[in-house]
């Protein structure tokens, strides 16, 4: 039994092969063809594992680019995905929270991995992996960079919640020549206190899982641990969790 | 001798009335123009005049609206006033008075400025409905629009001709619930566009006698028919804001992603479809006031009956998940989101609050949220 499971984001699209006991992941740039992309996960994920496409028995797609991929067995929401994928990697989470590039999202499950409430940003980009993007251009960084440069003793504050206006707001205390290390310190506060909002009113219980693209920032978890007084656990694959949650489903339905 | 109906019957409401009531207008007859369900049409049929509901539901009108209007204000105000600035709905075009209410600040406030165009007669509506002064207040704001429609129609509005209007209003209010009642079964005979467009176009009709037997027709036509069984699909409750045809785009994405609103909770649908005015009270005027002041709209406070009324909808409708709408800037709608979550999760019955306006900016995100929920009811 051969199942993939893919999540195309609004930025990278992931790719998880599971094969008895072996998992195989890959990732690409979304870029401007979702379609592409999976076409391209498809095909490196065969290749990387020796297999050959009629081998495979189940290709389930989720992520903002989930309706493009012609070779979908069947389309899953992220939400769902991302639920199975933090309830395989740590049984004992009840609350997940997922940043991505253009959405963070709080999902509660049950102890079977059921989806029971979640909540997601709205249409705006504040608290999520865009915000990031593009504040670390205006400091003239590269997104991966923040967390090494940040000092969180010292956080400035930042108080538009708008990308827009946070953009200037940060040009001005550049000016006023306030420390990059404190401003990003701002930013990471600032994205932790907004996503946590929306994860106290969905109620948290026990630790928090942290998954998506952002989750590789230490800053963020370092401020979501700050701001909603728990412990969050980053999964190793953080960026692979709805992919690895695709492909599970599509086995789960299998068996 | 009753005539079977169909959705179609009522697709096409908008458009033959346009024409019906320009015809009658050309006889001399004058027509009232309503924006909400607070209005006591009855008066206005007791007056000789036909009540007619007003566009509001459609994005089109709201650049022009807010030449005036503030952006961040409900898309709903911006329609209606969009709608009566540029002269594009031709039943705000006819209409020789215009009735509002005092049911939220942008709505008072909109209608102020909406005298500039027609005579506007705002009805104050009071907030707190379960006062003594509250009662009194509102019993002397409907002796005032009888006191108004009879001047400004140059009419008399007698008792019995008001007792009249009421039987016709009860018989159509219970006329449209026996419809919406259908759907309480599985597969439901309506899907969510076809209940919608039943519901929402009853209001342009100008006959009440023609709308009430269209409605008894389209019940017999569902009753005597059998549905072929098709696979269960979920049953979602749609509750929140008023949504008319030009904004039904949580009904479509239900459907599309396979679900059937079966019931709507909003104002017309089934807010006010178990309020009949009650026909023992001396004075048809109180009799009004008591009814009219019982709708449960956001507007109230509290407003305890909304959630009784969703509490047995979720039985009666079988539903599996309920969809709260809340249109931007709608604050009472919106903070009382958090009471009608708490109350569908205590059923254990799936819930989404979406937030949203007339455009189509944001289909995507609301359809993978659907989609989300639609999951959560299957797993």
């Amino acid at each position: 039994m051969i199942s993939i499971g893919l999540d195309i984001g609004s930025v990278a699209a992931k790719g998880v092969l599971i094969q008895g006991g072996r998992q195989y992941q890959m990732m690409v740039p979304t870029g401007w063809s979702p379609r592409t992309a999976g076409e391209q996960l498809i095909d490196d994920l065969l290749q990387s594992s020796g297999h050959r496409p009629h081998d495979v028995h189940s290709i389930v797609v989720t992520g903002y680019g989930r309706v493009a991929v012609m070779e979908a067995s069947r389309t899953v929401t992220e939400i769902k995905c991302h639920a199975r994928g933090v309830a395989e990697l740590y049984p004992q989470i009840r609350t997940i929270i997922d940043i991505g590039g253009q959405d963070s999202k709080v999902i509660q499950i049950d102890s079977q991995g059921r989806v029971v409430d979640f909540a997601m940003n709205d249409k705006c980009a504040a608290g999520t992996g865009r915000f990031l993007q593009v504040m670390a251009n205006a400091l003239g960084l590269d997104v991966s960079e923040l967390a090494a440069y940040e000092d969180p003793e010292q956080a400035a504050t930042i108080n538009s919640m708008c990308t827009v206006f946070a953009e200037s707001e940060i040009i001005g205390l550049l000016a006023q020549g306030v420390d990059k290390g404190s401003i990003i310190a701002g930013l990471h506060l600032s994205v932790g206190k907004r996503v946590a909002a929306m994860a106290r009113r969905l109620g948290i219980a026990g630790q928090v899982a942290f998954t998506g693209g952002v989750a590789m920032n230490q800053g963020v978890k370092r401020s979501l641990e700050q701001e909603l007084g728990c412990k969050v656990l980053v999964p190793e694959v953080c960026q692979f969790t709805g992919a690895l949650g695709a492909a599970l489903i599509g086995l789960d339905a299998a068996a | 001798m009753e005539k079977m109906s169909s959705v179609e019957d009522f697709a096409k409401i908008r458009e033959v009335n346009i024409l019906l009531i320009k015809e009658a207008k050309e006889t001399g007859q004058k027509v009232v123009g309503i924006y909400c369900t607070y209005c006591p049409q009855e008066l206005v049929l007791a007056a000789g005049a036909i009540p007619v509901s007003l566009c509001g539901t459609k994005e089109d009108p709201i650049a022009k609206a807010e030449e005036h209007l503030p952006r961040n204000l409900c898309p709903l105000i911006k329609s209606s006033y969009g709608f009566a600035v540029s002269d594009t709905c031709p039943f705000f075009h006819f209409s020789d008075l215009i009735i509002g209410e005092t049911t939220c600040d942008g709505k008072k406030k909109m209608f102020e400025l909406m005298q500039e165009i027609k005579p506007v007669f705002v009805m104050q509506l009071p907030h707190l409905n379960q006062t003594q002064a509250s009662m009194d207040m509102w019993i002397d704001e409907m002796r005032r629009l009888k006191g108004f429609l009879e001047e400004k129609l140059a009419t008399e509005i007698t008792d019995e001709a008001i007792w009249q209007a009421i039987d016709v209003v009860n018989r159509e209010t219970a006329a449209a619930k026996a419809i919406c009642d259908l759907n309480q079964v599985e597969p439901p005979p309506l899907n969510g566009l076809d209940l919608l467009t039943v519901t929402w176009s009853r209001g342009f009709n100008s006959n009440k006698e023609e709308v009430i037997a269209m409605l008894d027709g389209l019940q017999k036509e569902y009753s005597s028919t059998d549905k072929e069984s098709t696979p269960r699909k979920p049953r979602v409750l749609l509750t929140g804001c008023p949504v008319g045809l030009g904004t039904e785009k949580v009904i479509r994405l239900v459907d599309e992603v396979g679900g059937n609103v079966v019931a709507m909770e909003n104002c017309s649908g089934y807010k006010t479809l178990e309020l009949q005015t009650d026909t023992e009270y001396d004075d048809p005027l109180v009799a009004l006031a008591h009814k009219y002041i019982s709708i449960p709209c956001s507007c109230m406070s509290p407003n305890p009956y909304r959630m009784e009324l969703l509490e047995r909808m979720m039985n009666d409708f079988k539903v599996d998940a309920v969809i709260d709408l809340t249109w931007q800037a709608c604050h009472t709608y919106n903070v009382e989101a958090y009471e009608v979550s708490k109350l569908v999760k205590s059923k254990g019955i799936p819930h989404l609050h979406l937030e949203s306006d007339y455009s189509n900016s944001d289909l995507e995100s609301i359809k993978v949220r659907i989609e989300a929920l639609l999951e959560m009811v299957e797993q």
